[in-house]
């Protein structure tokens, strides 16, 4: 049997043996609200401040006491429920993730020659039903697994035909492995949080509440729209004018891009006119399909520029640096 | 199709399909999936339940349909509409299809028929010489070289699902696709669960898209410490270092040359590797995890001869092994600009004459709108 020590959870306070620490200590939620806490509040607030302005709370496991690290984070939990605003969850779980995500690496790393890796294969292995395993000095993932978690990366890099592939096997070091799981350990973190249910907090904790509020009105940022449309767009546009024939994909991609922008079926439908193939009704009907005006229901989404990569209709320029579907195009974060 | 031709098609499909149950069963774990069918001059019928074989035959008899179609996907109820169906996981599916792969011999044999007139063609004109009209459909016959070529792509493409992949052979079944190409399944449990997005990353793999320069060693700056690929590695870098390096003694000095040539060299033999090395399936047939795909055994109205299962590729003639229809004489009006070759024998040319042929030649022709009962 594994054994986890508090050390251990100061990394890792999201495991569900953290819960059952905390239970052994006989510490009640009542008691955390006695000001002789009030440093762990603190600390906890601080720890979400820190997550809230992107940055990763560090943590000094030489010199600390590993029971606060572990404290400060479930108050840290107890004051965003109570706060419940998802900006800040969100934030925080991420930030959370990175940090585990630092120990993870580090764990995977130093132990890799000691051949003590269970600890760190075993998180990634409980939470996340992804079998790590080493083959020399490199971690191996089996290719399904690798491909459910890399295709939410949109750096080359990530795309399995730049990796090392072999046997049903994708080949990794400590840190790809660590952050090829970051978004789902974000996840889970977030879906803890949400999991908690806490019926009143103590007074003590109120104040650092109230201060959580006023910091998520910072979040809201605006946007600034261009109307130029993006040039797998309009390379279809240009295609359709000049009549000639453009794939299924090519009009797919119009018509969720247009309806997307608040285009009516009415407006759109001129667009195909002079395809080969026009012929009015069937556009109408598909355009009313992909609407979900008609048929299921279901209003079809623009296809990301992923897929329009696979599919030879993207014609990428510099005005697209950053975006994973065409809607986002011209779209600009004025405080990001 | 008018509906002369579409009936003489019928029956000859109905006796193919009245008589050849041997060939026709339905795919492994049948109740979870969907079926659908498309009878002449009519739309398509799908969300379908298909349990077994009986029901399948049964179904095929009554309706002599054109086509038959199967999803690759599994569903807890596949017959309800598309949103209701609960999709619970899909074999991987490849399609390699002679007309993508650029060949040289297609002009060949491919036909232009005058969208007005019907007059057949050879080679392209821009206008129609008997009625002037400027519109063309395009049919392309059966040619053998299309089909060795398809066969390259298949063995490359089983290549990389064994040896990168680790598919075993037993789960990968390779299928004439009754036209001009072939269809691949894979049945393995750990690939099934795969969505639309993975599976394009997975096709851009096999096709070799989107590789980077970095990821085979070499960098925009600083490249003496550059790490080409070596020949006994496996998956692609292997495959690039064969590819470039041909031999372990001619390595180091094709290593400088790569080298001192740079960055953008590289990727431009990176982008010609794609073009050879890289298997050219069909992407979209692979990322649609929805499909309804042609059902093994059934006929293509496309050609007339059947999707069947080859057990050895390299010895595989679909003119002759897919070609199952019946053999009693037609009489039908043929203008077929090409020979063509079925079960070892010579059809035409025929210029709008009136000729009495095989059924099986003479559906082909209809299929392929060079022919028309009479």
């Amino acid at each position: 049997m594994l054994k986890i020590g508090i050390k251990d959870l100061a990394k890792y306070p999201f495991l569900t043996e953290a819960g059952q620490y905390l239970a052994n200590t006989g510490l009640s939620l009542e008691q955390l609200g006695h000001p002789d806490w009030k440093p762990i509040v603190e600390k906890a607030y601080g720890r979400i401040v820190v997550a809230s302005s992107g940055q990763i709370y560090g943590s000094d496991l030489e010199s600390l006491d590993n029971d606060s690290e572990l404290l400060s984070f479930i108050v840290a939990i107890i004051l965003l429920k109570s706060a419940g605003i998802a900006t800040l969850i969100r934030r925080f779980s991420l930030a959370e993730a990175r940090r585990a995500e630092r120990y993870l690496q580090q764990d995977l790393w130093v132990s890799r020659d000691k051949k003590n890796l269970e600890l760190p294969l075993k998180i990634i292995r409980d939470l996340f039903a992804v079998n790590v395993s080493i083959d020399n000095d490199e971690f191996v993932i089996k290719v399904p697994d690798y491909l459910q978690r890399a295709v939410h990366f949109h750096e080359k890099e990530w795309k399995l035909v730049n990796r090392r592939v072999s046997n049903g096997f994708v080949y990794l070091t400590a840190h790809e492995t660590v952050r090829l799981i970051r978004a789902e350990l974000g996840e889970y973190i977030n879906g803890k949080i949400q999991s908690i249910n806490i019926e009143s907090i103590p007074q003590g904790f109120k104040q650092r509440v109230d201060d959580l509020v006023l910091l998520a009105k910072k979040f809201s940022d605006t946007t600034y729209v261009s109307s130029e449309y993006p040039p797998c767009v309009k390379h279809g546009i240009e295609v359709l004018e000049k009549g000639e024939n453009l794939p299924h994909s090519g009009r797919f991609l119009l018509a969720t891009y247009l309806l997307s922008k608040g285009q009516t079926v009415d407006q759109i439908a001129p667009l195909f006119k002079n395809a080969p193939d026009y012929n009015e009704r069937t556009t109408k009907y598909q355009l009313e399909h992909i609407s979900g005006s008609s048929g299921s229901g279901t209003k079809y989404q623009c296809p990301s520029c992923e897929k329009l990569r696979s599919e030879n209709l993207c014609f990428a320029t510099s005005d697209c640096d950053g975006i994973i579907n065409p809607i986002q195009f011209g779209k600009k974060r004025k405080n990001p | 199709m008018n509906e002369k031709n579409a009936l003489l098609i019928e029956s000859a499909f109905k006796e193919y399909y009245f008589n050849r149950f041997d060939l026709i069963h339905v795919p492994k774990k049948a109740t979870e999936r969907e079926f659908g069918y498309q009878k002449f001059n009519s739309g398509m019928t799908r969300h379908l339940v298909i349990k077994n074989d009986k029901e399948l035959h049964l179904l095929l008899m009554k309706e002599i349909p054109s086509d038959v179609y199967c999803s690759n996907a599994y569903y807890t109820f596949p017959n309800l509409s598309m949103s209701e169906k609960d999709w619970k996981g899909a074999d991987l599916i490849f399609d390699i299809d002679a007309k993508d792969l650029a060949l040289p011999c297609r002009k060949d044999h491919t036909v232009f028929k005058c969208g007005s007139c019907n007059n057949s063609m050879i080679n392209f004109q821009s206008q129609c010489p008997k009625c002037g009209s400027t519109k063309f459909e395009t049919v392309s016959v059966s040619c053998k070289i299309c089909i060795s070529e398809s066969k390259k792509e298949v063995t490359k493409l089983v290549d990389i699902l064994t040896f990168d992949l680790n598919i075993k052979k037993e789960e990968i079944e390779v299928y004439f696709s009754g036209n001009e190409g072939f269809h691949i399944r894979v049945t393995n449990s750990d690939y099934e669960p795969l969505g639309s997005q993975e599976r394009a990353d997975l096709v851009d793999y096999i096709m070799f898209n989107g590789a980077i320069p970095e990821s085979f060693g070499m960098r925009r700056q600083n490249n003496s410490k550059a790490s080409l690929p070596t020949l006994d590695e496996k998956g692609w870098r292997g495959r690039i270092a064969h590819r470039l390096f041909t031999s372990k003694s001619k390595a180091p000095k094709i290593t400088k040359e790569i080298l001192s040539n740079g960055y953008s060299a590289f990727q431009i033999q990176l982008e010609e590797i794609k073009k050879t090395m890289g298997v050219r399936v069909d992407p979209k047939v692979t990322m649609d995890i929805h499909r309804i795909f042609r059902l093994e055994g059934s006929i293509n109205s496309k050609s007339g001869l059947s999707k069947i299962q080859c057990v050895d590729l390299d010895s595989f003639d679909p003119f002759l092994e897919a070609c199952l229809l019946g053999d009693d004489a037609v009489e039908i009006l043929a203008d077929c600009p090409l020979q063509i070759r079925l079960k070892n024998k010579k059809f035409g040319p025929y210029k709008n004459e009136v000729v009495s042929l095989p059924k099986y030649a003479a559906v082909y022709m209809l299929c392929k709108g060079l022919g028309s009962a009479i």
